[in-house]
């Protein structure tokens, strides 16, 4: 029972870095209609520079993860800007996912130039090892990723509803026209969201390293998919069923994991979507779009 | 009385399958005259198979309309059977039927499967649909890594736990050793006459009947449906003959390489996504394009091998280069405007 427990706690920790990178999807997905490839490898990016902060130089922990957020905001408005925005009128969605494609080779490549393919072992940024309660022993990452996971969800929730900023991004994900007639800077909207997201993704990045201490370039690839699953599980568009998703989907990895096949976990894990899926084709948690002739 | 001519498509038709013709006609020429080093010559049997795949994926993405991303596991299925049925028959049958043979299995093999995945996928919508088969393609290369299958006597036994759980005489499929030593029957004809016949199924498709039918859905999945078209059975034709395709070129793929593991690298979901960018690139829904797009793709990174350690990165550029170039409206229009070779369309009076 200790160990099932335990192990549900771990679930719930990795779940809940599941949920902040899937949070930075949906939210693209929802603002700019489109699926960001590139997402998953910010997180990488965001790994690095907090690396490269706290270990290369002997900066303060603090300062490594400011500059990861902080470098991984910049990433995201840029690759934004450069790459994406050119294609907003493009006609095919299809177009700006190859290019989101394109954006995740080159993040891969830039980090295998700069750092090489051997992987780095990352140091926790966490100051404590365990915390005992009771029979149970959690280890400080685990507590952490799920504390700064709520504390960001809420935070995330709070800014959408009741901030003027927030209430233009509802507004553009729902009507981008209208959106704009209504004077919302449509553009500023979206770079906004492509901050906030790619920041998370940054968060994600320094957590996902702590609790699991090798980085390498395709460090963020397998996360970033993971994630993209968790959105689509909780209903993609969706900011709650993207944190709802994420959970169930990393309790249901580590379950797998320990107490069915280690090796079939990614297989299990993905068929408990396409599951839900036929099920509940829009998601947990997603909105059925009626089609109208 | 009424001279015949061929219709604007049949033309087009044939266009793209003398292109194909030339091609190759070109590169054996070559070949002969000894203008092809080995490192070159290694390329154009996987050239082929992407050429394939490209054609195979553009007939879901470009003329069915729906995103797959899993179409690297079809061809991971194909590619397993057909190895193994080589394997298995390697003793007992000459080259060619047995060759001939298994990129028949590695289709039908693919092709059911490409069945049994659609009758659920093919329910789903738009980006909904494209991440089950990027799950679909995930679980099949993740099965591939746990299947162990042997031989004991002259029974053939499988687990998937290990290889240690029965005593097998001889391993075939080796869990994430794979599958070792399949015969090297692969060559660039076989490659050629592979392409060419997926080529020629996917246009004659495209213009049947059928082919109508399943544009139509594409352009409007109701419209199609208020006037009879039977849009599941349409979608399960498509989707299924996709999947047979991919199935051939996999065979194709494993038959070219000394062992046959289900990487992340050969049949993950990153190699689905680059046969979607040859799609994408080629301009979606046309199969030339496809095809172009997946020879210039493939050879870019080897073009670019001077440069070393930068030509992923360099690679990287050009794409996102390209696909902004070719997409976006303003960029369109400025290449519309100053194109040479624009052709005149004639106004039908």
């Amino acid at each position: 029972m200790v160990s099932f427990i335990t192990n549900l706690i771990n679930g719930l920790s990795l779940g809940s870095i599941y949920a902040i990178i899937a949070i930075g999807y949906t939210m693209v997905y929802g603002i700019a209609k489109m699926l960001n490839f590139a997402h998953g490898d910010i997180i990488m990016v965001g790994a690095y520079i907090a690396f490269t902060v706290i270990t290369t130089l002997s900066l303060p922990v603090g300062l490594g993860i400011l500059f990861a957020v902080g470098g991984c905001l910049l990433f995201g408005i840029a690759i934004e800007k450069i790459a994406y925005k050119p294609l907003r009128k493009a006609g095919s969605p299809l177009a700006v996912l190859i290019t989101a494609i394109g954006v995740s080779y080159f993040l891969e490549n830039m980090a295998l130039l700069i750092f090489g393919s051997d992987p780095k072992i990352f140091s926790s940024v966490v100051p404590f090892q365990t915390v005992a309660a009771g029979p149970f022993v959690i280890p400080g990452t685990t507590l952490i990723s799920i504390v700064v996971s709520l504390i960001l969800v809420t935070a995330l929730q709070l800014f959408i509803n009741k901030t003027k900023p927030g209430q233009a991004m509802l507004a553009v994900s729902q009507d981008r026209d209208a959106a704009s007639l209504m004077g919302i800077s449509v553009n500023g909207t979206i770079s906004l969201t492509f901050a906030i997201g790619s920041a998370m993704a940054g968060v994600a990045g320094v957590l996902l390293c702590s609790a699991y201490p090798s980085l390498s370039p395709y460090t963020g690839a397998m996360p970033g998919i993971k994630a993209f699953v968790a959105a689509v599980l909780g209903g993609i568009g969706s900011i709650p069923g993207a944190m709802i998703g994420g959970l169930v989907l990393g309790i249901i990895e580590i379950l797998a994991r320990t107490y069915i096949s280690s090796q079939l976990s990614d297989a299990i894990v993905f068929s408990v979507l396409i599951i839900v899926l036929l099920v509940k084709p829009t998601g947990l948690m997603g909105k059925v779009i009626q089609e109208k002739v | 009385m009424k001279k015949r001519t061929l219709t604007k498509a049949t033309k087009d038709n044939f266009a793209t399958i003398a292109m194909i013709v030339v091609l190759y006609a070109a590169v054996t020429i070559a070949a002969q005259a000894g203008l092809i080093n080995s490192h070159l010559g290694g390329l154009l049997v996987p050239l082929c198979v992407y050429a394939t795949m490209a054609v195979s994926l553009n007939l879901v993405v470009g003329i069915l309309g729906e995103l797959s991303l899993g179409h690297a596991g079809f061809m991971c299925v194909g590619a397993f059977s057909a190895a193994f049925f080589s394997k298995v028959t390697e003793a007992s049958m000459n080259t060619f039927p047995r060759f001939f043979l298994a990129i028949l299995v590695g289709g039908i093999v693919a092709g059911i499967f490409g069945f049994l995945i659609g009758i659920p996928v093919l329910r789903l919508n738009g980006d909904y649909l494209a991440i089950v088969t990027l799950a679909f393609g995930e679980i099949i290369k993740n099965i591939m890594n746990v299947l162990y299958v042997g031989k004991v006597g002259n029974s053939i036994r499988f687990s998937l736990d290990s290889s240690a759980a029965m005593d097998m005489d001889e391993m075939i499929i080796n869990g994430p050793q794979g599958i070792t030593g399949t015969p090297y029957d692969a060559t660039f004809t076989v490659g050629f006459i592979i392409l060419l016949i997926s080529v020629i199924v996917v246009l004659n498709l495209v213009n049947s009947r059928s082919g109508r039918a399943i544009m139509a859905i594409r352009d409007n999945r109701i419209a199609a449906e208020s006037v009879g078209i039977r849009v599941t059975r349409y979608k399960m034709l498509a989707f299924t003959l996709s999947a047979v395709i991919a199935g051939c070129a996999g065979a194709l793929y494993a038959h070219n390489l000394a062992s046959l593991i289900a990487t992340p690298a050969r049949f993950g979901y990153n190699m689905s996504i680059l046969f979607l960018v040859f799609v994408v690139l080629g301009g979606i829904g046309s199969t030339r394009g496809s095809i172009i797009a997946a020879v210039i793709l493939t050879l870019i990174p080897e073009v670019l091998r001077f440069i070393g350690d930068y030509r992923m990165l360099i690679y990287a550029v050009i794409m996102i280069v390209m696909m902004i170039v070719n997409w976006n409206p303003k960029s369109r229009a400025f290449i519309e405007a100053h194109n040479p070779f624009r052709k005149k369309e004639k106004e039908v009076q």
